[in-house]
């Protein structure tokens, strides 16, 4: 929910219904996590031999299985660097704007 | 199978709430490749609770509950003699599977008389215990799995006790399948998952989780260190079914002698939270403890094996 | 079908007839006929549902919660110790939403273990969202079961209900029943239709971190449901009126209270001695009344503001004491009628664990009160008995002897 949305609130001391803790399944449900990076993976197609190590290890699901990273939600935690049997994978700085 | 053989599916969606290194993110990731679509999720409270992002969003792509912190295996039970009830209406035309996922807190402590009741009733689920060594999500306090030695906020000169053992309980319980896991084990975890999915009854599969801040290890370790626990004989992986038990992957080369075990110092000295057995100085009484604890773990299952060889049908196999 | 039979055996009848499709249950006493009933009616082929012998009350609750978040009809029956152990998931059931029926034979709390009639029980758990409700036969037992379900699983309502009858007194005591044909039954409760579930086709997630901009708004739904239960109460006593034909009032039942003076209120099974205090006093010319109340929670606050107006004497009994304060419904009428009543408030705080309440002993304490005798809290039955006082005696030598070893 943006912060746009949130201020959308309604008066709501007459009849509310039913309200209860149900949330419902969303990518990016805690935000844009790519912003929490400080490193970045950058991957060198060269050296790539799709062994999809780097795939399963992720833990944010941010490698497909094509092997594409998704930067919007890539938390830079670091793991596929560290387990590419190849270092295909290098973790460059971010740099901030 | 292969890797590549994995659905591409993913039921644990990017952007959670998780840690950067999250080893619950992604044991669940594997797991729900495992499970697919048709499975019904009991979430105990646990880091697992937060991670899958606030209301009213969700990082997890199933029907799930959220429950209480000692009531895993009984809401399985419930959960699974509905299911039982809508097949036989023919709501549902293949049941789907019940899955509990709980931390070591919500299952060696606080949860393990629900746990044994539902064992004890065969109920059919399958329970999953990623374990953490520690109250991670409070802040990492010790646990009923915290092992000897090891640091958190209420053992500071470390654990004075030996951690119990959950998966061996629940091999007592005589429940037909019982199994544990490892990160760094990916396939390995997978294919228990898939079994347990097969076999009718409770299944019960605990998996390592090395957690990089309540254990103090940078977030790219979080498979390194799965893996050291494995290769030094630490965590033992292996799968229990109807009463046999046989060692797999990591576990089992290294009882076949197929692999060495390399020393649990390197284990201990990657992660902070056993900073103080060797900083000023190596404290060799405890380093020492826990090596010997280990080695005659190992060396009692290698010649279990030996003896095997010879003795084909007796079942000697000792716990773990 | 008419029996002569416990209120036990009764509402576990009643739980079939409402086709009930899954139970969990851990025994206490008095509440184990309840589930030594039902599994017998499973096991000889007459009720058709599955019964999860769990290992705790509070792993009871928790499978009634995975169970209903399923989709199907659950139930369940505690007492006592056993509704405090699940106090945790009583709050959760609550706040979940989902339509659990549960019954709870009152029973005294511990130490000093008394498996005797109070309501110390139910009342520890007002707060929890569930709806309480009161019976006072045996055969308002089996209607208000049934009845339990429509409220619960209305959608206006979709709230936990707590069906509430006396220990011994109503739970093991033989009297005649009458129960409802299965198609009556079927008439007046229709299948349930969850208002959400644990669905394959529409994934959701139940109860994850929610945060103080969200939360309140969550409680007050509860608070509404409340509300629109008082109705719901009221319309499912009312149909099931017409279509089988029994009546124990809505919220409240009320006796002799439109000439009344003075209002005796009262909840449970002690509401019949109140009614022979009520006539006896009549018969010395007070002219008195009782409110029952059915409904505790939600609280038929219109209903005493109603009755009240212009009375002279309210007289509240208890079986239950809310510590430091006086009686929990003491305190829950007089704030109900505060502005719409002039009258002078009374508490009996009495029959806890069990002891025998007469309605002499009723009628000479509401005497006392109407003609201004009494304190405003009283605990009628109070006495120190010989045993009390052997406890005391020991208890003080044991102290003595203490002092003076460590004075030596």
């Amino acid at each position: 929910m943006s912060a746009k949305d949130k201020r959308k609130n309604v008066k709501a001391e007459a009849e509310i219904g039913f309200v209860t803790t149900i949330s419902f399944p969303s990518v990016g449900s805690a935000g844009q996590t790519g912003s929490w990076r400080i490193f970045k993976p950058v991957k060198n197609e060269e050296r790539c031999n799709e062994c999809l190590l780097c795939w399963i290890y992720c833990p944010e699901a941010c490698i497909t299985k094509k092997l594409s990273i998704n930067y919007d939600y890539c938390k830079g935690c670091g793991i596929c660097a560290v387990e590419c049997p190849r270092n295909a994978i290098q973790m460059v700085k971010e740099e901030k704007q | 199978m292969r890797l590549k053989d994995l659905p591409e599916e993913e039921l644990f969606l990017q952007g959670s709430a998780a840690c950067q290194g999250c080893p619950g993110s992604m044991a669940l990731r594997v797991a729900f490749k495992a499970l697919g679509r048709n499975t019904l999720l009991v979430v105990i409270a646990s880091c697992i609770s937060v991670l899958q992002s606030p209301f009213p969003v969700s990082a997890l792509d199933l029907p799930v509950l959220n429950m209480a912190f000692a009531s895993g295996g009984a809401v399985a039970s419930g959960i699974s003699a509905a299911v039982r009830r809508l097949k036989k209406r023919g709501v549902f035309t293949e049941e789907p599977t019940v899955l509990v996922w709980a931390g070591d807190g919500g299952t060696y402590d606080i949860g393990i008389q629900a746990l044994s009741g539902a064992a004890e009733r065969n109920t059919n689920f399958i329970y999953v215990c990623y374990n953490n060594e520690a109250y991670s999500n409070t802040g990492t306090q010790r646990s009923g799995a915290t092992p000897y030695a090891a640091w958190t906020t209420n053992t500071v000169s470390g654990k004075q006790e030996w951690r119990k053992d959950v998966a061996q309980i629940m091999v007592a319980h005589n429940v037909p399948y019982v199994a544990t896991a490892s990160l760094a084990y990916p396939m390995d975890f997978y294919q228990k998952m898939q079994k347990a999915k097969s076999i009718p009854g409770t299944k019960y599969i605990e998996i390592l989780a090395p957690c990089p801040p309540a254990w103090k290890f940078p977030s790219e370790a979080t498979v390194q260190v799965s893996r050291l626990a494995v290769q030094s004989g630490l965590w033992l992986l292996y799968e229990c079914e109807n009463g046999h038990t046989h060692y797999t992957s990591g576990t089992a080369r290294l009882i076949e002698g197929r692999s060495s075990a390399k020393p649990v110092e390197e284990y201990l000295r990657m992660q902070g939270r056993f900073r103080h057995l060797f900083s000023p100085e190596k404290d060799e009484k405890r380093v020492g403890e826990i090596q010997e604890r280990i080695s005659g773990i190992v060396e009692s299952l290698k010649f279990t094996a030996k003896m095997r060889e010879h003795i084909m049908d007796l079942e000697i196999m000792p716990r773990p | 079908m008419k029996i002569i039979d416990t209120a036990n055996h009764a509402v576990a009848y009643a739980a079939k007839l409402a086709r009930v499709e899954v139970v969990s249950a851990y025994p206490i006493t008095p509440q184990t006929q309840i589930i030594e009933e039902i599994s017998r009616l499973i096991d000889e082929g007459i009720m058709d549902c599955e019964y999860i012998p769990v290992e705790s009350e509070h792993s009871a609750q928790a499978a009634l919660i995975g169970a209903s978040a399923t989709g199907v009809r659950v139930f369940s029956a505690t007492s006592s110790h056993g509704l405090a152990y699940m106090h945790e998931l009583l709050h959760w059931a609550a706040a979940v939403r989902l339509p659990i029926v549960m019954v709870n034979v009152n029973r005294a709390m511990g130490p000093g273990w008394n498996i005797w009639c109070d309501h110390q029980d139910a009342i520890a758990a007002r707060d929890t969202g569930w709806i309480q409700l009161y019976c006072a036969s045996h055969q308002e037992c089996v209607d208000t079961l049934i009845q339990a379900f429509r409220i619960a699983e209305d959608h206006r309502v979709i709230m936990p209900v707590m069906v509430n009858y006396d220990a011994f007194v109503l739970s093991h005591t033989y009297m005649k029943v009458e129960f409802p044909e299965q198609e009556t039954v079927d008439l007046f409760l229709p299948e349930l239709d969850p208002m959400w579930k644990l669905d394959l086709d529409n994934p959701m997630t139940h109860g994850s971190v929610i945060y103080p901009d969200d939360y309140e708004e969550v409680r007050f739904s509860m608070q509404q449901a409340h509300g629109n239960a008082r109705k719901v109460i009221s319309e499912a006593a009312a149909e099931y009126r017409v279509i089988v034909g029994n009546y124990h009032g809505d919220l409240t039942e009320e006796f002799m209270t439109e000439d009344a003076e003075h209002i005796i209120v009262a909840m449970g099974s002690i509401a019949s001695e109140a009614k022979m205090a009520v006539k006896q006093l009549r018969e010395e010319g007070l002219a008195c009344g009782v409110v029952r109340i059915r409904s505790y929670r939600p609280f038929p606050v219109e209903e005493l503001q109603r009755v009240m107006r212009g009375k002279r004497t309210l007289v509240v009994i208890d079986r239950d004491c809310s510590f430091g304060l006086e009686g929990a419904l003491f305190s829950d009428v007089k704030a109900a009628s505060y502005g719409h009543s002039d009258a002078r408030a009374y508490n009996l705080i009495t029959g806890l664990g069990g002891r025998d309440i007469t309605y002499g002993l009723l009628a000479g304490a509401v005497r006392a009160a109407v003609e201004g005798k009494a304190e405003t809290v009283r605990w009628p039955a109070l006495r120190l008995n010989e045993h009390h006082l052997a406890s005391k005696r020991g208890v003080e030598a044991a102290w003595q002897g203490r002092q003076k070893r460590s004075a030596s």
